[in-house]
């Protein structure tokens, strides 16, 4: 029987089946791929917030666990599951990728079918990281991910996409490849893929850390943390800007949620023991993106910086590892994927007018020209800004309070500038492009947004909106799975401290993994 | 002889046979009508493949020691057929272009896969070597097969030279070995070898020494590879798309047998020195590989780069009890290396037009006209980076795994391994980056459906029924391998484990 779950992670990708499999002419083949990705993404959606409606309240493990052997030789099952850490995210998946979708861009009126194919594999690689709770089945969709975002940008990105291509792939694929590694190793050491299985084991503590380091390498690039993130200023300038978002707002949470899925819970001693310099990182990232934002005049190099900021403020809120830093943390999140789409899809319609984007102080005062595209912009400045009343709000200031309460208070005040720091550069830039005064050579081109344009972007103002003021519904579901991460983790390193003798060494671990083999 | 040695037999006569009937009707065919001989070709491989998987299986060796028939003879065989009857399939329209003579053409590629098979079922290192010549010999010929074109006669006599004297040293090592322990069964050779290490330790040594060096010059390994670039460019594609796959496939299962032999008292040199070997071939061809700009020369660094993979299962394949995974992970990497090294080249193949010598420039667009050929190849070049949920992913993942069980060694072993897949992605990619490259004027949206594009620019694909056909299985399987790999990896665990048992 096939589950909620699974179908959730293969309808896309059986969308994609679909458009490989149309015939006819071009035109009317990319056409009909448009209505067969849309018409899976939607179905996708539906799945999702069915997935919503069956979830249990109060209940912090896993939900909806569907487990079947799936490659027996190498011990490899296929398990998934959702708690509350992962199903806003399928939701957020879910939510954007047919906005996308809809979106109205130039460059990829070409070669449609494609195009189409690869973003709905690309969602069924994110859901399934999301929601697989194998180290093998987590790693094949994570690697899956790669392939259809290196053609989103090498195929439809700018002048210089093989390059950005190629760098990002090289970069994320380097440190996988280091995870997969220390996915061998823990289950040379305990026989066993299976996350459930793994929760509450102990190791040698150097192995942990090595362990540990591991699987942060590929982290901490997917997210990107400061300072592996010399991917991201390539590959966001020069993918399209449906790639730009699928990186920005969901890609990188990937890498959040990594963190926060195998930190604590593989390795509780190593991650405790490594919070200083994690938070330092964050912190060092997200005062670094805010200050080379403020510099940027380049629209989306100043979005890209400031993304890169905010998500470093959300790594912040992982690790500071206290209750209401890690709801804030997972919250910040969605609120996070939300606003960034929602900003780059403006940038997208403005530069679908313009013929591509111009450096900022090309424009001005096109607020007079186009006010309803103006007033969305300021929607979601404001809500990078993190504006009470918006989502993002909630976020920064659960993470700041949570990371201030669990005595890293320098953190919490430093990175609090993050605020005024964004206020700066989002100011700034709105003053720049749509305040000044009106230049007449844009009137021509300046046209408004349609009804139909408005619309697409209606459902990202109304959630930042709701999650703005009445952020419940979802801090109900996140809580009780953050605080039980938080409890498992905790008790973990007491009993670890607890027990004198010490973990058994490499050579022991290895017979005795041997010995389990033999049998 | 009795009926079960013929019952044993039987695959590698009907490969005989055909190869025989095809070079006689060769004779009795007009130039139009040698279409055929590609047909007869793949039957007696397919007739074959099915008379191998239906017969019984004998635990002890026969036809007088010499051959065995057991499960990992019968896997063998279905990679070898399996190779064999693809690259007919990819190569009859290619024979038929480049003007070759195709009669000779299938009677030697059937002839080569017969030594191949034997090498797969040999009992004895005499029947290994035997084995080794019929693969051997057939290919020099054909490495020379367009004979107006100085590359392939270049390509022809390097081959033939060095891999005469590969083979004298394999022999060389045999008469050792034979010296050491007064016979040439497998059998009696592993008996006889830790009380001959104790009287003639340098026989030994020698003897198992030369072996490995003959079997690494046809595997390609560093630093015995030295012949693979230039053969491999100068030689007729649809030569080298077999050469790749049925030579390396020969040399890794004269390793499975050859290995048996090896006692736990040299176990420990044999992983040292092999994986050395590995760790030499994995980081030579993949960084090589990075600079290449000519197609064939750069799948021919890919492949000597792949015999540094499989290298490492045969180094963590001797420590004790563990060698399991190791053959069940050599054994599932030669299918899948099979698969996708023989699609690689077979996009070549179909994309090359008479007396050419493609570079990545002339993928240029490729996918753009010929969807279906350039999502193949990208399908195959993703799959020889090693990438889920491509076959190529778990064929790597189940070596990488067997190495880290077997200890710090293999740990090693295995992060260079994964740090040459990842500069194997910089190259694997870069072909997919010029399958999809748009052609710099970007041609009108008008032009043309998929597959005939008369007014588009850009250079045509040659694609017969027979090689779409090859080129799909080959896709299909890769992507089935890489998303249920399950059955096959249970058939290949149980059969190590019965070839484990099998050891005394």
């Amino acid at each position: 029987m096939i589950g909620t779950l699974t179908a959730l992670i293969f309808l896309p990708a059986l969308g994609a089946l679909a458009i490989a499999l149309l015939r006819g002419d071009r035109d009317r083949a990319d056409a009909q791929a448009r209505r067969v990705a849309l018409t899976f993404s939607f179905l996708t959606l539906l799945l999702g917030l069915w997935l919503l409606g069956r979830f249990e309240l109060g209940e912090p493990g896993m939900q909806l666990l569907e487990r079947a052997s799936w490659i027996p030789a190498l011990n490899v099952q296929y398990l998934v599951g959702v708690d509350g850490i992962s199903l806003f995210l399928v939701l957020l998946t879910v939510v954007l990728v047919p906005l996308l979708l809809l979106v109205p861009w130039e460059p990829v009126r070409e070669n449609y079918r494609l195009y189409a194919a690869m973003v709905l594999l690309l969602e069924t690689g994110l859901l399934g990281v999301f929601l697989a709770l194998d180290l093998v089945l987590f790693y094949v969709f994570w690697e899956a991910m790669l392939i259809p975002m290196y053609f989103l940008i090498g195929v439809w990105g700018g002048e210089r996409r093989g390059y950005a291509a190629m760098k990002f792939f090289l970069y994320t694929m380097a440190t996988s490849v280091l995870m997969l590694v220390a996915i061998i190793v823990l289950y040379v050491q305990f026989g066993t893929f299976d996350l459930l299985a793994l929760q509450g084991t102990a190791m040698a503590p150097a192995r942990e850390l090595w362990l540990f380091l591991a699987f942060a390498a590929a982290f901490a690039v997917k997210t990107p943390l400061w300072p592996f993130h010399s991917w991201l200023p390539d590959a966001y300038r020069e993918a399209p800007v449906v790639g730009t978002v699928l990186m920005a707002a969901l890609m990188s949470k990937a890498g959040l949620y990594g963190f926060l899925r195998f930190g604590p819970t593989l390795f509780p001693n190593a991650f405790g023991e490594m919070i200083p310099y994690l938070l330092a990182l964050a912190l060092v990232g997200v005062l670094y993106g805010a200050l080379v934002a403020v510099v940027q005049g380049d629209l989306k190099r100043m979005v890209a910086y400031s993304s890169l900021s905010h998500v470093g403020l959300v790594a912040m809120g992982v690790f500071a590892m206290s209750a209401l830093s890690l709801a804030g943390a997972v919250l910040q999140m969605i609120s996070h994927g939300l606003v960034i789409a929602g900003v780059f899809l403006l940038l997208a319609l403005l530069a679908e007018r313009f013929g591509g984007l111009r450096p900022m102080d090309a424009y001005g005062g096109l607020m007079h020209f186009m006010p309803r595209l103006g007033a969305l912009a300021l929607i979601f400045v404001f809500a990078n800004v993190a504006l009470p009343g918006t989502s993002n709000f909630v976020g920064e200031f659960l993470i700041l309070v949570g990371t201030f309460v669990a005595e890293y208070r320098v953190y919490a005040i430093l990175g609090a500038f993050v605020a005024v720091l964004s206020a700066i550069y989002m100011l700034w830039m709105t003053q720049r492009v749509f305040h000044n005064p009106p230049r007449e050579e844009l009137r021509d081109r300046a046209r408004d947004l349609t009804a139909k344009e408005v619309a697409l972007l209606a459902p990202l103002v109304l959630l930042v909106f709701w999650i703005g003021i009445y952020p419940k519904p979802l801090l109900q579901r996140i809580e009780p799975s953050t605080e039980m991460l938080l409890l498992n983790a905790q008790a973990r390193v007491e009993q670890t401290l607890g027990i004198a003798d010490p973990a058994p060494d490499l050579e022991d671990t290895l017979t005795q993994a041997q010995k389990e083999e033999g049998r | 002889m009795e009926a079960r040695d013929f019952l044993a037999l039987t695959p590698l006569l009907i490969v005989t046979g055909t190869a025989l009937f095809v070079l006689v009707l060769d004779l009795f065919l007009r130039e139009e009508r040698r279409g055929w001989l590609s047909g007869l070709s793949l039957l007696g491989v397919v007739a074959a493949f099915l008379a191998n998987l239906s017969l019984p299986t004998f635990r002890e060796p026969l036809v007088q020691g010499m051959i065995r028939f057991d499960a990992l003879t019968q896997f063998l065989n279905a990679v070898f057929l399996l190779g064999c009857g693809l690259a007919v399939m990819l190569s009859a329209d290619y024979a038929r272009r480049q003007g070759m003579a195709r009669g000779e053409y299938y009677c030697l590629v059937l002839l080569s896969t017969l030594g191949a098979m034997l090498m797969g079922a040999s009992a004895d290192l005499l029947m290994l070597f035997l084995g080794l010549e019929t693969l051997s010999i057939p290919l020099y010929v054909l490495a020379t097969f367009t004979r107006r074109n100085p590359a392939s006669q270049e390509a022809g006599l390097k081959y033939f030279l060095l891999g005469a004297f590969s083979s004298a040293l394999f022999l060389y090592g045999i008469a050792l070995l034979y010296g050491a322990t007064g016979t040439t069964k497998l059998d009696g050779v592993l008996q006889g070898l830790s009380s001959a290490m104790g009287t003639a330790p340098g026989l030994v040594l020698g003897g198992l020494g030369l072996l490995l060096v003959g079997l690494a010059f046809k595997a390609a390994a560093v630093p015995f590879h030295t012949w693979a670039p230039d053969v491999y460019e100068g030689a007729p594609t649809s030569v080298t798309a077999f050469m790749a796959v049925a030579a390396k496939a020969g040399a890794f299962a004269a390793f499975l047998r050859v290995l048996a032999i090896s006692t736990p008292a040299l176990a420990e040199g044999w992983a040292l020195v092999v994986g050395w070997l590995a760790v030499l071939t994995m980081a030579l061809g993949n960084v090589v590989a990075v600079v290449q700009l000519n197609l064939k020369r750069l799948l021919a660094y890919s492949s000597i780069a792949h015999a540094g993979y499989l290298l490492i299962a045969v180094a963590v394949g001797q420590t004790g009890a563990l060698s399991e995974p190791a053959s069940a992970g050599l054994l599932f990497y030669l299918l899948v290396y099979t698969l996708m090294t023989l699609g690689a080249f077979g996009v070549v193949i179909v994309a090359e037009g008479r007396g050419e010598n493609l570079s990545l420039e002339d993928m240029k667009g490729l996918a753009w006209r010929y969807p279906w050929v350039g999502l193949a190849m990208a399908l195959f070049m993703v799959s020889l980076a090693g990438l889920p949920p491509t076959a190529g992913f778990f064929a790597k993942f189940y070596v990488f795994r067997a190495a880290v069980e077997a200890g710090s060694w293999g740990v090693l072993l295995a992060i260079v391994g994964v740090i040459a897949s990842v500069i194997s992605v910089f190259y694997y990619l870069r072909v997919v980056y010029y399958l999809y490259l748009r052609p710099a004027p970007a041609p009108v949206a008008a032009a043309a459906t998929e597959g005939e594009g008369e007014e588009e620019p850009g250079r045509p694909v040659y694609l017969s029924r027979l090689a779409a056909w090859g080129l799909g299985i080959a896709a299909v399987s890769v992507l089935f391998l890489g998303v249920y790999p399950t059955a096959a990896l249970r058939w290949l665990v149980e059969i190590a484990a019965a070839a484990m048992s099998a050891l005394p």
